[in-house]
């Protein structure tokens, strides 16, 4: 329809059923059950949606589809979307969950329920626009356009300190991406041009090697700290413990997932020579964050905060894959992240399961609730489980693939970072005894009740799909296995040049 | 052909010379119906107004020359007066409801913005050194008046004295800057000053060029010349400072462009320094000062010399880029603040007008809609995507980036995230905090304002071609 095609509609849609809500009055109940009901309406359909989207993309090609092209700022920033292997995963995670996440948000929100739904709604659109954009400054637009609705979900609906956490979360990822901005401006002065696919393309011949490392750097300033890498992760457990559960859901599945992505779109393949030259800095940063975020996880008081560290040390294997620069190392990152979309996204769930029942997130307010909830005791033992990455479970597949590709980048990285699997089923597993099992002493607890039908309709995909991806990953592998080798090939081919040319050079 | 003897001698100037006799014939019926004539004289003037708005954006293209080579017009100085003509139009639509509720709605307010719009004018449109001063003089007397309007109240007339003190001072020092100027080179002319300079130039030339950047500074309040503003902002009546942040830095930016565009072209590098310091200490107080303000007229104050200090990076740049990003990041701050001080003025509870932080406290729910504008003007002047700001700073900072300034731009924007956390705090105030009790409604002039504000702000992302195409055109009639 006038030359907007289904990405168009992706981003759409979402502010479409913004729209309905904001324009419903009133505030009484029959409002509210019309608030959520519009606002799940919304979600599914853009997950049916996106589904078509899926149904019209071929995996087996590494070319960009589904294009779109319209004149924006000037001829060479144009605003245009498009999908191939890294990003369609990504956008399918985004509205597969958020239903989840609007779900979550059903009895435990209160007041201001149209604003919260809106400011998910939106939040929606500018995580599907970072995985749709096919120009660096639209994807600059909407990489920081999501920090407005996320602010607001921390600071209006968080716990205790949400003002705090709003600020940091809000100020910390500004400062990063800033310096992005720049670069892209430096890049569109020197390639004449901001359109991805022609950088992907021209960017490692056009940018000398300095200022290659330069682009870089700024680059990573902004992916690092939403990923978030030490020692820049300090926003992550405050920004969790104070969100409402969906806010933390969506932040860990997805907002996560953002600095991931950036990485693969843009640092790997534009400054393949910058990416071999920091690639150790990333491998250490990566196995401080795997070891030294799991230590910090095994003391933590608050299951938030746990689960918020467990995700840094996650992210270490997603750094550590993406810079082994191999094929295994990249596909064991996008599956890792894929996976921890789920598990982690689950992991909130089951907190905010009890935490709408009791109030609080400390580990010490619980103990023995196998006894009284034994539905939510098996549901939070599969998630806890792929957590530590237990074979069978979605995240086994992604770690050992990492840890394959660290592997062959560098023995060491791999084995430190192996470690961290060890010290994960340390902390996940501990978490679990205490909360889960013991005798049910706290008088609390006694009349604790199991999960009701809205959440074992939240829980049970997500269950099904953890389980089901860790025996067969073949569908997620395959969806960006020829983007992963059209990528290597662009950067060996790179990095081959740079090599002949130092060899002829007198 | 000598442009003195064509029968069109003043076709160039015609909206000016409308605002002009339309002044007049105000002028006159004000005196002679007395106070009742006030809201007739408003809406002659807001019809003026409109009409030379109409006049200039049909004057013909190109550039033309008058008065004998010291007026002129082109594509920049028709975007400029544009956005100036916009601003007065604002400011007095917006003070309206106010002046009637303060018991200070007399008929010479509209004159003497229309007074001062057509001093506006004229500095956009001066093609030489006494031409600039006549203009800067005529607009600056007309706004120490405007600040010291409502002049039974202590604060508004100290505001205009202050104004009128150091504004003494800085025309002082930009007609010494003028004369050394026309010492060194022999001419006022800006062309002949800029094919006189080519080359090395002596100390006293340098000298007249720091005046002169002085003078201008002062008036676009840039750091260090700055003091004047926060006191001004806050004493003035709110609308009077809805306008001085509206027109007269408008009009100032497009003089600061001219000057150093037009006749200094040859010494990019001498004056270049000046601006970037000029730019990065303002943006650096900007953000710094505003931190601890409480009121909020004060702390827009402090926001106006930063988002100066962005502009200027666009003027520093010295490039066609540059002067398209300064001609955006005007027409984008034009919106936000007028939308900011539209809000502000929706403050009101009775006789009471609300200027702290504070007060806002809650008003999402309290009006919903206000806090929403509010808070995209807010996240606007930060800069966050997608709403206008952004795209007025990505056009001054692509600029300095082009040019090579990349000091600057990462100055730029870490002071940039600073700044965020004033805004962000107004936005927290109205959103997470417990309300404290409804304002009036709003009045449908202030209405009218915020709304046309809120939907540039909101909306520019969708639909940047418009403006983007006019500001490269008026960027490329100075090259």
């Amino acid at each position: 329809m006038f030359g907007f095609g289904i990405l168009s509609g992706l981003l759409v849609l979402p502010l479409v059923g913004a729209a309905i809500i904001l324009c419903l009055r009133g505030d009484g109940e029959a409002v509210r059950s019309n608030v959520r009901w519009v606002a799940l309406a919304t979600t599914v359909v853009t997950f049916l949606l996106s589904l078509v989207a899926w149904g019209r993309f071929d995996p087996a090609t590494p070319a960009f589809q589904l294009v779109e092209s319209h004149r924006w700022l000037t001829d060479a920033i144009r605003f245009k979307l498009g999908v191939d292997g890294f990003s369609m995963p990504f956008i399918l995670l985004t509205t597969f969950l958020m239903p989840f996440a609007i779900l979550a948000s059903w009895e435990s929100i209160e007041h201001r329920l149209k604003e919260y739904m809106v400011a998910f709604l939106v939040l929606e659109t500018t995580m599907i626009g970072v995985f749709g954009a096919l120009d660096l400054v639209l994807f600059y637009l909407f990489f920081e356009a999501g920090l407005i609705p996320m602010f607001l979900i921390i600071g209006i609906w968080g716990g205790k300190r949400r003002i705090y956490a709003s600020f940091k979360f809000f100020l910390y990822t500004l400062l990063g991406s800033v310096l992005m901005l720049l670069a892209i401006m430096a890049m569109w002065f020197t390639i004449g041009t901001t359109d991805i696919p022609t950088l992907l393309a021209e960017a490692p011949r056009k940018l000398g090697a300095n200022l290659q490392y330069w682009l870089w750097l700024a680059f990573f300033a902004s992916f690092a700290v939403k990923m978030p890498m030490w020692p820049v992760h300090t926003w992550l457990p405050d920004a969790h413990v104070e969100a409402p559960t969906a806010g933390s859901v969506i932040l860990a599945a997805i907002l996560l997932k953002m600095g991931g992505y950036g990485f693969i779109r843009v640092s790997l393949p534009m400054f393949p020579e910058a990416s071999a030259e920091f690639a150790p800095l990333v491998f250490s940063l990566s196995v401080v964050a795997i070891v030294y975020t799991s230590l910090v996880a095994l003391m933590q008081e608050d299951m938030k905060k746990l689960i918020a560290y467990s995700s840094v040390a996650h992210m270490g294997f997603v750094t550590m894959g993406i810079f082994s620069m191999n094929a295994q190392g990249i596909q064991g990152a996008m599956f890792t992240m894929i996976s921890h979309g789920l598990v982690s996204g689950a992991l909130f769930l089951c907190v905010g399961v009890i935490y709408d029942r009791m109030h609080t997130r400390e580990i010490a307010a619980y103990g023995g609730l196998v006894n009284r909830m034994p539905l939510y005791a098996v549901a939070f033992l599969i998630f806890t489980m792929a957590n530590v990455g237990l074979p069978g479970t979605s995240a086994f597949v992604g770690e050992f693939l990492s840890l394959l590709g660290g592997f062959r980048a560098n023995p060491w990285v791999a084995f430190f970072a192996t470690l961290g699997v060890i010290l994960s089923a340390a902390y996940a597993l501990w978490l679990y005894r205490r909360v889960v099992y013991g005798e049910l002493t706290k008088p609390a607890l006694q009349g604790i009740r199991d999960l009701t039908g809205r959440e074992i309709a939240i829980l049970a995909p997500l269950v099904i799909l953890v389980i089901y991806y860790g025996v067969h990953p073949g569908p997620i592998l395959d969806a960006f296995a020829a983007s992963t080798d059209n990528l290597l090939k662009g950067t060996q081919a790179a990095l081959a040049t740079v090599k002949t040319a130092a060899v002829s050079a007198p | 052909m000598n442009p003195a003897l064509t029968p069109y001698v003043f076709g160039p100037a015609l909206p000016e010379i409308i605002l002009a006799g339309g002044v007049l014939i105000l002028v006159l019926f004000g005196a002679l119906r007395g106070e009742r004539s006030t809201e007739a004289v408003t809406g002659g003037a807001l019809a003026l107004l409109a009409l030379a708005l109409v006049v200039v954006l049909t004057l013909p293209s190109g550039r033309t020359l008058a008065l004998n080579g010291s007026f002129i017009v082109d594509a920049f100085a028709r975007f400029m007066k544009v956005l100036t003509l916009i601003g007065a139009a604002a400011g007095i639509i917006l003070s309206g409801d106010y002046f009637r509720r303060e018991r200070i709605d007399r008929f010479e307010f509209p004159i003497l913005v229309l007074l001062s719009t057509i001093g506006m004018m004229m500095v956009i449109s001066s093609n030489d050194l006494i031409a600039l001063y006549l203009g800067l003089e005529l607009l600056s007397l007309s706004s120490y008046v405007i600040a010291a309007f409502h002049r039974d109240d202590v604060r508004s007339t100290e505001a205009g004295l202050k104004y009128f003190v150091l504004g003494a001072l800085s025309s002082g020092m930009l007609l010494y800057g003028a004369s050394l100027i026309y010492g060194f080179t022999g001419t006022v002319s800006f062309p002949a000053i800029a094919t006189s300079l080519i080359g090395p130039v002596g100390i006293g030339l340098t000298f007249g060029l720091v005046f002169v950047a002085a003078g201008i500074a002062f008036k676009i309040s840039a750091v260090p010349f700055h003091m004047w503003t926060p006191d001004v902002y806050e004493g003035a009546p709110t609308p009077v400072t809805a306008f001085f942040a509206a027109a007269p830095k408008m009009a100032a930016m497009g003089m600061a462009v001219r000057v150093f565009m037009d006749a200094f072209p040859g010494i990019l590098d001498q004056w270049q320094q000046i601006i970037v310091f000029i730019s990065i200490a303002s943006m650096a107080l900007g953000s710094f000062a505003a931190i601890g303000q409480r009121n909020i007229k004060r702390l827009m104050a402090y926001s106006s010399i930063a988002n100066v200090g962005y502009a200027l990076i666009g003027l520093a740049a010295g490039t066609e880029e540059g002067v398209r990003g300064v001609a955006v990041y005007m027409a984008i701050y034009l919106a936000m603040t007028l939308g900011t001080f539209a809000c502000i003025l929706a403050l009101r509870r009775g006789d009471v007008m609300f200027e702290t932080v504070e007060d806002l406290s809650g008003i999402a729910r309290t009006h919903p809609v206000l806090a929403f504008c509010f808070a995209a003007m807010m996240f606007s002047l930060a800069g966050i995507p997608p709403l206008a700001g952004f795209f007025a700073k990505f056009y001054v900072f692509a600029a300095a980036i082009e040019a090579g300034l990349v000091t600057l731009a990462v100055i730029g924007v870490v002071t940039s995230v600073i700044g965020a956390y004033y805004y962000l705090r107004i936005v927290k105030v109205m959103y997470f905090d417990e309300p404290r009790g409804a304002f009036d409604p709003m009045p449908g002039g202030v209405k009218a304002v915020l709304a046309a504000a809120s939907v540039v702000v909101i909306l520019f992302g969708l639909v940047p071609g418009p403006l983007v195409s006019a500001a490269s055109a008026a960027a490329r009639s100075l090259f």
